[in-house]
Parts: structure tokens; sequence; C-alpha cells
């Protein structure tokens, strides 16, 4: 009788988890056959097996349900809003009560009469539907059965040993000639193995639409409650994804829909007068790539009020004024991840109070996920949560120290970079040290002499982001990636902090996981928030590198290094033509491909692929494709002007004319992150105006600025910048001035700038725009 | 009358309980772990499987065991494989346990490991609890 009281719980469970997009979808089409059917045959079951296992409120409820629905199916009542609402009351109490059986818990039967009694009111006349009979497809019987959960892990872990002893057995015979007969009965094992590993995983495996489902009748309830029109579209549900990992994914998903609904979309009077349409939209897609789930949710909201949630941390301590002035919009718009911020001033009873944007970026990073936002002020938000497939199998860096090996998740290495040359620089500071990788100053753990294994300086920066920051771990070497199975250690070596795991890679010597945060708080590293300005300074008076390549055209041209993220080959497929625009699929996601000319690049990608140079400001990133880059060269200080465009100047290089190409016109191109603000207005003045005009114009605007020749009564400027030599005599105003130099060294006035300076610049600007402007 | 695995760590006979004992093994190469609780020798992999070696004497508040020692008792504690050296192993024999004859002092780190003893032929042998000779996480001071 036990078991099949429970195995009627699994099933409700299950059946009203699969129902509730068919409520929704009914409420919304009340004359559809087919739903109508589903929900009578939800409740019929119940009934019916509510009576021989003697439950005999169940029975009535799901009774009193069976008789309105027959009433409607018969045509005898019309399906409206108060039927669908009391039908819900039922299917919600059922559920309610089915819980209630599983944790045994009696539950107060009071109202349920009330629920039974608001069926049988009637809102309108009883008009017979016009319903056109649509026949209920017959239900195959599944191919499926109920599998206990610790049954599957235990699987799936003697699934990991069996790889583990075939290694082991590969590893012994290797060493001794092998009889072919031999060897060819290994591989077969191996192939069995590696066959079955796969099934196994896949048995762990769920579509995605267990987690999915329930969303139609959240997004239903919210809405109703908070007085918005949503309407919900969710592609990709038969995307697979570990089981444990929806689960996981769960809270953190209905929380951000939740968000989505109250914070982001509009009610409808005020979407109406934005011009938006009244229903808010809220798109979910799912899709695998590589061995990685994204995960995007997408709403046609109000998206994030950057500058309020700047104001908000302020106001509640999370950061200082100062430290908050110095940030650029993205890590602004990362404050939505701190403890203790919430964007809206009143807390209200959906998204309720303390549970926070960090808690879910918590529990995504747990699972060794990530989350990323895509905010467009005024028009939306799109948040993109990134997890691996699986728990159990992960993706791994090997790292050499001393004579020891360690792996750290893939997931976390951001970059790797070796210490030589001019990219990379280590500092002593004290008995500390600090990297400078490209300009970005980054604390530095030197694995070796932290872990008391090894001395010497690391000759490999792995650069490891965690929630706090990016720091760069110092290592010996970087050996390979492998795909290892993880599993925790003891309690003592747990304990320690440092170690996330332990493995038995093919080498067959176990090998630790490293925990990247855990490293970093066990050194005591501290993550300054404006770490990540460069130090542009330091740059600028050394050098000025740039990277040559041929372009596709045939030309040689070279673009600053600075800029350069990385240079990779594409593959055809991976470039995207849509409305005149190109862009280029990297890792689920797409930038802004810039190339010289179409016809080029059409020729270049008929060889399959073609070789592009991945920029990156920081913020934005975007792609140049090229022919091939030949080498690292020094820019000469004279660079002669072009006329605009991507050709920031002309250079004399070994005696021949090379264009520079600026990379600030492609990140131009690529949207830049609005401040949700008007942005500060800047007068260019004086007899340098078509200079700063042509220069400085892209790199004010590109900063979130607008430029104007000549200033209009209306809006007084909120920063003039003038040449040196035209302010001298120039008439006072109310805004301040920046003064602009010619030489490079400023003898005569040591408070202005370098014309070239484009940090000093910025920073000046931004300096009098937050004083004087307003 | 229960069973008992007799062996030896740093000169003292002790006994272990059967039942805690999974298999006694020469373990293979060792693998450190850095700044792990000091008795933590390292990991080593025993059929497919990897296990926290522990250095027995460490964990009693003695000496360091020497790195050619290999000889060890296998035990499962929570979940996990142990490896915990021992310098010799004897026999197998039953004997009936008897408590300890004192209270365990503070700082006694054999008394504390011990379930009580045994006599063999006349000679007191302690019964070492394996379960708590098992290393406990520290909390690393950054």
């Amino acid at each position: 009788m036990d078991d099949l009281l429970q195995e009627f719980i699994a099933e409700t469970r299950e059946t009203l988890e699969a129902l509730s997009s068919e409520i929704v979808a009914w409420e919304a089409a009340p004359g559809d056959r087919a739903r109508l059917d589903a929900i009578f045959r939800f409740v019929h079951t119940v009934k019916g097996s509510c009576g021989f296992l003697d439950l005999p409120r169940l029975a009535k409820l799901s009774h009193a349900a069976e008789d309105v629905l027959a009433a409607a199916r018969d045509g005898q009542r019309m399906p409206d809003t108060a039927l669908v609402d009391a039908v819900l009351a039922i299917v919600d109490r059922i559920g309610a009560v089915v819980e209630g059986i599983a944790a045994d818990v009696v539950l107060d039967d009071s109202d349920d009469d009330a629920l039974i009694a608001a069926l049988t009111r009637v809102e309108e006349p009883v008009v017979p539907a016009p319903a056109a009979r649509v026949a209920a497809a017959p239900r195959a019987a599944p191919r499926s059965i109920r599998l206990n959960v610790d049954l599957l892990d235990r699987m799936m872990s003697g699934m990991s040993d069996m790889v583990l002893a075939r290694n082991e057995l590969a590893r012994r015979l290797r060493d001794d000639v092998l009889d072919p007969r031999v060897e060819a009965a290994l591989d077969q094992l191996s192939l069995t193995v590696a066959d079955m590993r796969d099934t196994v995983t896949r048995t762990r495996m769920q579509k995605i639409d267990g987690l999915f489902s329930a969303l139609p009748r959240m997004v239903r309830d919210t809405a109703v409650e908070l007085g918005k029109a949503v309407t919900l579209r969710i592609e990709g549900s038969d995307v697979d994804l570990d089981r444990e990992m929806i689960e996981m994914m769960r809270d953190p998903l209905v929380h951000i829909i939740r968000n989505a609904i109250d914070h982001g979309i509009e009610p409808p009077a005020r979407r109406r007068s934005l011009g938006k349409p009244p229903t808010g939209q809220i798109c979910i897609t799912a899709r695998q790539s590589g061995n990685q789930i994204l995960i995007e949710i997408e709403d046609d909201g109000a998206g994030i009020d950057v500058a309020r949630i700047a104001a908000k941390a302020i106001q509640n301590d999370v950061r200082s004024a100062a430290e908050v002035a110095g940030m650029s919009p993205a890590e602004k718009l990362k404050l939505v991840f701190e403890p203790g911020l919430s964007s809206r001033d009143t807390v209200s009873a959906v998204s309720g109070r303390g549970v926070g944007m960090d808690v879910v970026r918590a529990n995504i990073e747990h699972v060794g996920g990530r989350i990323a936002l895509d905010n467009r002020p005024g028009r939306g938000l799109v948040i993109t949560i990134q997890v691996p497939l699986t728990l159990s199998i992960m993706s791994t860096l090997i790292v050499a120290v001393a004579d020891q090996r360690f792996a750290i998740a893939r997931q976390a290495v951001e970059e790797i970079v070796k210490v030589r040359g001019e990219q990379v620089r280590i500092d002593p500071v004290g008995d500390i040290r600090v990297a400078t990788v490209r300009g970005r100053r980054l604390p530095m753990l030197p694995l070796g002499s932290f872990l008391e294994i090894g001395q010497g300086d690391p000759s490999t920066l792995v650069i490891v982001s965690t929630r706090d920051g990016d720091y760069a771990l110092g290592v010996d070497d970087v050996l390979d990636t492998e795909e290892v199975v993880v599993k925790p250690a003891a309690p003592a070596v747990m304990g320690s902090g440092l170690y996330a795991g332990q493995t038995l890679p093919d080498s067959g010597l176990p090998m630790l996981l490293l925990d990247s945060g855990g490293l970093a708080q066990a050194a005591g590293l501290r993550f300054q928030r404006d770490i990540i300005a460069a130090d542009e300074a330091t740059a600028q008076e050394a050098v000025n590198p740039a990277l040559l390549f041929e372009d596709l055209d045939g030309a040689r041209r070279a673009i600053p290094l600075g800029a350069i993220d990385r240079v990779e080959k594409a593959t055809a497929e991976a470039v995207h033509r849509s409305g005149g625009h190109t862009r280029l699929i990297v890792d689920g996601t797409t930038m802004p491909l810039h190339y010289i000319g179409s016809a080029a690049l059409d020729e270049a990608l008929t060889h399959g692929e073609v070789e592009v140079l991945r920029l990156t400001d920081g913020e934005t990133e975007c792609a140049y494709a090229i022919g091939g880059a030949l080498e690292i060269i020094q820019l000469p200080a004279e660079i002669a002007a072009a006329t605009g465009g991507p050709v920031l100047g002309i250079a004399v290089w070994e005696g021949r004319a090379l264009e520079i190409l600026d990379p600030l016109v492609f990140f131009l191109d690529s949207g830049v992150a609005d401040t949700g603000s008007v942005a500060p207005l800047c007068l260019l003045d004086g007899a340098g105006a078509a200079w700063m005009d042509r220069f400085l114009r892209p790199v004010l605007e590109a900063h979130g600025y607008r430029c104007t020749l000549t200033p209009d009564g209306e809006e007084p400027p909120s920063v003039r910048l003038m040449m040196e030599e035209d302010a001298i005599g120039a008439a006072p105003s109310e805004a301040p001035v920046v003064r602009l130099r010619r030489d490079r060294e400023g003898l005569a006035d040591p408070d202005s700038i370098y014309r070239y300076d484009r940090s000093a610049l910025i920073a000046a600007v931004a300096g009098h725009a937050r004083r004087g402007g307003r | 009358m229960a069973l008992f695995l007799i062996a030896c760590i740093a000169g003292q006979g002790v006994v272990f309980d059967a039942d805690q004992v999974d298999s006694v093994v020469d373990i293979g190469e060792v693998v450190a772990v850095p700044r792990a609780e000091p008795s933590v020798r390292g990991l080593t992999a025993l059929r497919s499987r990897v296990i926290t070696v522990v250095d027995t004497r460490r964990a009693l508040g003695l000496e360091p065991t020497a790195p050619h020692v290999r000889r060890a008792v296998i035990t499962r504690q929570d979940g996990h494989y142990y490896a915990m050296l021992v310098d010799a192993l004897e026999d197998i024999e039953t004997f009936d346990m008897r408590p300890m004859p004192h209270v365990a002092p503070k700082d006694g780190r054999w008394s504390r490991a011990a379930n009580g003893m045994v006599f063999r032929d006349g000679e007191p042998l302690l019964v070492l609890d394996l379960a708590k000779l098992v290393p406990q996480p520290v909390a690393l001071v950054a």
C-alpha cells in the first residue's frame, strides 16, 4: 500500500508539473478542447487513484472539478475566467494535499468547500461553446521507468571507477610487449567503456523542460499579482542538462524571472506611453554550446537603471562615492551582484527582501557557471547564464609547480601568459608581487612558494577570475587540458580551503583540483576595484607597440597592441551576416566583425577559415579579420593624420608607409554601453578645434561624451577643450577648460595635457564634467 | 571476543579493531598535499581509488614516519578511504577488550586515540581507534 501511495505521489507531482503550462494555455484559449481534455484527464486520474488509496479529501476535490470540467466538455458550461480560476485553485489544492501526504502533514481542510463552491459560480449565461472538436491524440504508453536517484548516482560513480580501472589496466599492459590479441581486446574494452560512460552520463541528463515547465504558471501568477501583462516564450526545451544542475538552476531562474516581471517589465499604461506594446515579453532560450549550456533570459522592460544602482551602492555603504565615481558603466552594472542591493526603493511582495542577485550569482558559480548581463536601458535586459553540462566531469587545465601537478577548472581561467617580453612584468612590492599584464595590474600569487613546494620565479601566469576579482597565479608550466572526474577529497584536505577536490587522471597519480577563490582568500589577496584601470601612463612613456599584420587586401597595416585581446582563427561558419552587419560567433555569443572590404572577406572565407584579431577595450569586444599576423613593432612617435575612417594615421616604418588602424573606431561601431543619463557636452574650442574634431571626438564619444564645435546658447557645455596657445587669450566662460599641449614634455604649463595622452585627457574631462557640469 | 589486527607504531604494540580495517597494503607513490593538516602525508592511488595517506606517528604527536615506510592499514571513515602508515603488522587474533585503566590525560595523544586495551600473553596492547586517528580539518590561518 505504501509503495502504491509513493507511486501515486510521484506520478501526481510529475503530471502537475507538466500540466501547469497546459492550464495557462487553456486560460488563454478556454475553447481549446485539447487542453481541457488534458486537465480533465488529470483530475479524473486523481479521482480514480483516490478511490482505492482511500484519500477521501482528494476524492472530493477531484470529483467536484471533474464534474465542472465534464460540463464544460459537453458544452453545458462556457469555460470562462471564473471557471479557470476555480479549477486552478482546485489543482493547486490537490498539489498541496499531495505534498502534505508526502511530508506526512495534515493540512487544514476548512476552506475546501469554498473552493468547490467557487466551481459552480457562473459568471455569464451559459452559451454553448462553438468549440471545434479536436480529436485527442491517443497517448502512447511511454517507454520509460522511474528510477531512484541514488541508484543513478551509484551507477555514475561505478562508471567513473570503471574508467579509472581501465586506465590502470592499459597502463600496466603498456609496460610489456603486447600480444596483438590482448591489444585488440583492450581496444574493444576501451571503446565499450567510453560508450558506456556516455550512456550513463546521459541517464543523469534531463530535458531542461523540467526546469521550464513550471515557469508559464509562475509568470502568469506573478504578472497577475503585480497587475502587469506578460507573455512568456520558451525555446530550446529539449536541451539536455545534468539532473543535479537542473535542481541547482531552479531557484536562480525563478528569481531572475520574478525580477524581470517586478522590476523590468513596466505596467501596461506606462508601456503604452513609451510606445511599447502593452504586453511585456519574456523570452527564455536554452542552447548547448560545446560542453556548456547557455540559458538566456531576455525581457523588453526598462532594463537596469545603472545610475540608481550606483546611488544605492553609495547609500547602502556597499561602495564609497569615490569608488563609484571611478567606475565604468559596466562596473556599475555589476554592482547589482553585490549583497545588500536592490534597484527598487520599495520592497515588493514578489521580489522580496534579502534574496538578491548576489545569491543568484553565488548559486550559479557554485556549480561552475557564469552569469552575464547585457543591459539596454529603456529597452530591456538580457541575462545569460552559462553552466557546464554536468557536475561530475570537469574540464581542467593542468599546471606544474616544482615536481607537482595541479588541476584548475577551465571555467575560472581567463588567460595564460608567459612571463617574458614587454607584455608581462612582475614587480616585487615588499614581500608581495604585482603582475602587470598588458597594462593591467593584478595581484599575483606565486603558487610554488605559497604552497611551500618550490622557489624561484614562475615562468607562466595563469590569470584566474574569481568572484571578487582577477589575479595572476604564477606557475612553472601549463601542461595540458584534461577532462577529469572530480571527487571530494578527505575533510582534512578540503579543510585547508585551497582545494576543490581530487581526481585520478590517466597518469595514475592522484591530482588535486585547486580552488582558485580559496587560494586567493588564503593568500590574503585584496582586489582593488580600480586595479583594472590600466597603467597607461607608464605604457605610454615607454613604447608604443603595435601588431603588424597583412590585411585581407594584401596591404600591411598595424594596430596598437593594447587593443588586441588575442589572435585566433575563425571558421567560415562562425562569420554571420545579417542586415548589413557582419558578426563573429564566438563561444555562443556574437561580436561585430570588421574587415577592410567585403570582396576581400568573401575571398578569404572561401578557404574555410580566416584569422581574426579579437579586440577589446575591457567592456566591448569586436573582431577584425586579417590575412595573417606578422610581428610586433614599435610605432614611431610621428604619425601623420589620416582622413578619418578606421585609419588613425600613417607612420613610416622601415622606409615604407604604414597605415595604423584606430581600434576606437571599431568599438564605436560596436555600440558602447549607454549610461542611461544625458551624456555631458564637450565644447571643442579655439583654433585647434578642427584637429580635435577629427582626433578627439571619437575618443570622447567612445567614453560617453558628446562634442560640439559651436556653443548654441541652449545648453552650456560641461567642459571646454582648447589648445594651450588658444587658451591664453580666450574669453573666460562658465565651463572649466582642459588645455592641451603639443609637446610631450609640458615645461611651460604643467597643468596642460599632452594631446595624444588619451587616458589623462579622459580623466581630466571626466573630473571637470563631474564637478562643473552638474 | 572480537577480532583484532596487531601492529607496531614507533616501537609500541597496538591493535586495531578488524571491523575498522578494510585491507592491509603496501602503498605506491604518494603525492603531497601542500598546506594540509600536518598528519596528512599525501594522496595515493589504490585500485583506481584516491586514498589519503595518514602519517600515524604525526597523528599521535610523534616524529614523522620515515619516508620509506609503505605498509599501511586501509580504513574507510565517512565515505573516504585512508591509508594509516604502520611500522609493522603482525597477526590477527581475538581478544577481550578491557577499558583503559585511567582517564586519558589532556595531552596524552596515545590514550586519547585509544578505545581500551587487550592483553596478549600478559602484555598490554592499546586498542587504537582508527576513526580518532583520521585527521580532522583545521582552519587555515591566512
